[in-house]
């Protein structure tokens, strides 16, 4: 079932014209890689993914009906959840209050909202269970590994049972051994039904974790197909434009 | 940060998960505000012993209520700090709310309502403050030192420059309000723990208070988790401006006439009772216990100078030393706990 389809998305900045017309589908439980160089779009389509940006041109279809988001908390409240490449995280606060950032559960009192700390606690120790993640929900983020901290990011997407992740170089600033951790993260959303989107420069992760790859170059979608069908070669190829198109 | 739990590798991950790093204790003792709080304690303790008139209770009553109006103002202070910013008005905005109310009340107008008209006018250049920087992004330091400026000028141009000394018919309440006491109380230290208290709670028990630490630690990551930063911010300096307007009425009660130079350069004792409390400038830390307990070392110090003899030019010398010597101790503390 394609949860995700774009079609003919353009996107320009006055003159530039960063998104010439890009399509794309992804499907439940499908990992997408995303790959181009700097200045390809990538960061711009996932913007507008997102609902941080507007498409000039072009239609986004979720489940097959199309939607025009009105900001970044319209996308999320159909079902798109995205993973910064900082991850976005505040360093102060607890594990599960930075999964419950900006959506805290509270109970009443007399005429008051208070936070429901037992309940965020406990809810965000399921999610971590879920992830298979050594991660306690009310350790404060700054204490944590990378690995801890990308399960913290990944866990607030779990919360509202997202279709579709994006994830925006996750693997950019982190150790070998974190990077392993994370690729499992990814392979656990995709069993839980999923569709990952996953932007990165890093060939040997996008090979071992995704489905399929796309290929952006200067706002063009110029190859997408299985991982199994191409190579890290070709898409090195794609991606510099030594290879026009496949 | 120590590690309460000790680390085996049989660790079953659900009760890893269940446990927590940081204890309460730890937590407590790694609190700046703790430190300063017992050097406050110490110092109060030597100087009773020292001085025969400093445990008196006319002294105590003179130091709480002396620190009171600093302290409160320090509660608003707090809440911008913690959320990154800086909020340099709130001296002027004590002497337009003092101005206003004694404005109103020189004119006729009953206390309540006179309130309400110098909780507006406060409130208003809070709003001024929040939306100049949330949504012009102009740096808060910027946009209070504007309306520090414009502030006094408004309660000099609203008073015309004149002492106002009579309240009309409520006078004896805005005396009583700011100047009295209940059981041996100073009135504004009431304020003060009622007020501290209440922001306490909020920053600690409600969304408000969670958002307010995690702008002042990672505001992109507040935007992006869909937290409504601009009103966030303005709702920041709108509740420093009200504070401070509120101490203003309470200072005009207690020193039963307002001058336009009401408040003057009080920001800054302000910021350092702040600061002296735990509050990092950078944004993300601080606590209203903090802030009370620097506002009460600043007025402890201040007087024990003038208990002890030593001339007054030297408070200065030393509030200064322990606004330095208080960050001082607590970046060499946390230099320790890196290099663990």
């Amino acid at each position: 079932m394609t949860v995700l389809r774009l079609e003919g998305i353009a996107k320009r900045f006055g003159a530039i014209e960063a998104l010439k017309g890009v399509s794309l589908a992804v499907s439940r439980g499908e990992v997408i890689g995303l790959m181009g160089d700097n200045g390809a779009g990538k960061s711009t389509l996932v913007k507008i993914i997102a609902g941080n940006f507007r498409p000039t041109s072009g239609q986004i279809f979720l489940k097959e009906q199309e939607v025009v988001f009105h900001g970044p908390l319209d996308a999320r409240r159909h079902g798109i959840e995205i993973v910064y490449q900082d991850l976005a995280l505040c360093d102060n606060l607890t594990a599960a209050a930075n999964v419950f950032l900006g959506r805290e559960l509270t109970r009443r009192i007399g005429p008051f909202r208070i936070n429901d700390y037992p309940a965020m606690n406990r809810r965000a120790g399921d999610l971590f269970r879920e992830l298979k993640s050594e991660t306690r929900p009310k350790d404060l983020v700054r204490s944590m590994s990378g690995g801890q901290r990308q399960a913290v990011a990944i866990a607030r997407t779990r919360l509202s049972n997202a279709d579709i992740v994006l994830m925006d170089e996750p693997t950019a600033a982190i150790s070998v051994r974190q990077v392993a951790e994370v690729l499992n993260l990814i392979r656990l959303l995709r069993d839980q039904g999923v569709a990952v989107i996953l932007i990165s420069h890093r060939m040997p992760d996008v090979f071992g974790v995704a489905d399929r790859v796309a290929v952006l170059r200067r706002g063009n979608v110029v190859a997408d197909k299985p991982v199994a069908k191409t190579s890290p070669e070709e898409v090195t190829g794609l991606i510099t434009g030594a290879i026009e198109h496949a | 940060m120590p590690d309460s739990t000790p680390n085996q590798p049989a660790d079953d991950l659900a009760s890893a998960i269940g446990r927590q790093t940081n204890t309460r204790w730890s937590a407590l003792l790694g609190e700046q505000a703790t430190w300063v709080f017992l050097a406050a304690v110490v110092a109060a303790v030597a100087l009773s012993l020292a001085t025969d008139t400093f445990a008196s209770p006319q002294n105590i009553f003179n130091v709480s209520r002396n620190f009171a109006f600093v302290g409160i103002v320090a509660l608003g202070m707090t809440v911008v700090i913690i959320s990154g910013g800086i909020d340099l008005s709130v001296g002027s905005v004590v002497c337009l709310g003092a101005m206003v109310q004694a404005i109103c009340m020189n004119a006729g107008y009953g206390f309540y309502s006179s309130a309400v008209a110098a909780l507006t006018a406060s409130a208003l250049v809070g709003f001024l403050n929040g939306a100049l920087i949330a949504c012009l992004r102009i740096p808060s330091f910027v946009v209070t030192l504007g309306t520090l400026s414009i502030a006094r000028s408004a309660a000099m141009v609203l008073s015309d420059n004149r002492m106002i000394f009579e309240f009309g018919p409520d006078q004896a309440l805005l005396f009583n309000l700011g100047g009295g006491s209940t059981y041996g109380i100073a009135h504004p230290v009431i304020a003060l723990v009622t007020l501290g208290l209440m922001t306490s709670l909020m920053l600690r028990w409600t969304p408000w208070g969670t958002h307010v630490f995690a702008i002042g630690a990672n505001e992109r990551a507040a935007v992006l988790t869909g937290v409504k930063v601009p009103a966030l911010k303005i709702s920041v300096y709108v509740f420093s401006s009200m504070i401070a307007g509120l101490t203003g009425i309470l200072e005009a009660g207690w020193l039963g006439g307002v001058t336009t130079n009401l408040g003057q350069s009080m920001e800054l004792t302000v910021i350092a009772a702040t600061v002296i409390g735990g509050a990092n400038l950078l944004g993300g830390s601080g606590t209203i216990f903090g802030a009370i307990v620097g506002a009460a070392l600043i007025e402890i110090i201040r007087n024990s100078l003038i208990l002890l003899g030593i001339s007054t030019f030297w408070q200065g010398a030393f509030v200064g030393f322990f606004i330095v010597l208080a960050v001082a101790v607590d970046r060499l503390r946390a230099l320790r706990e890196l290099n663990l």
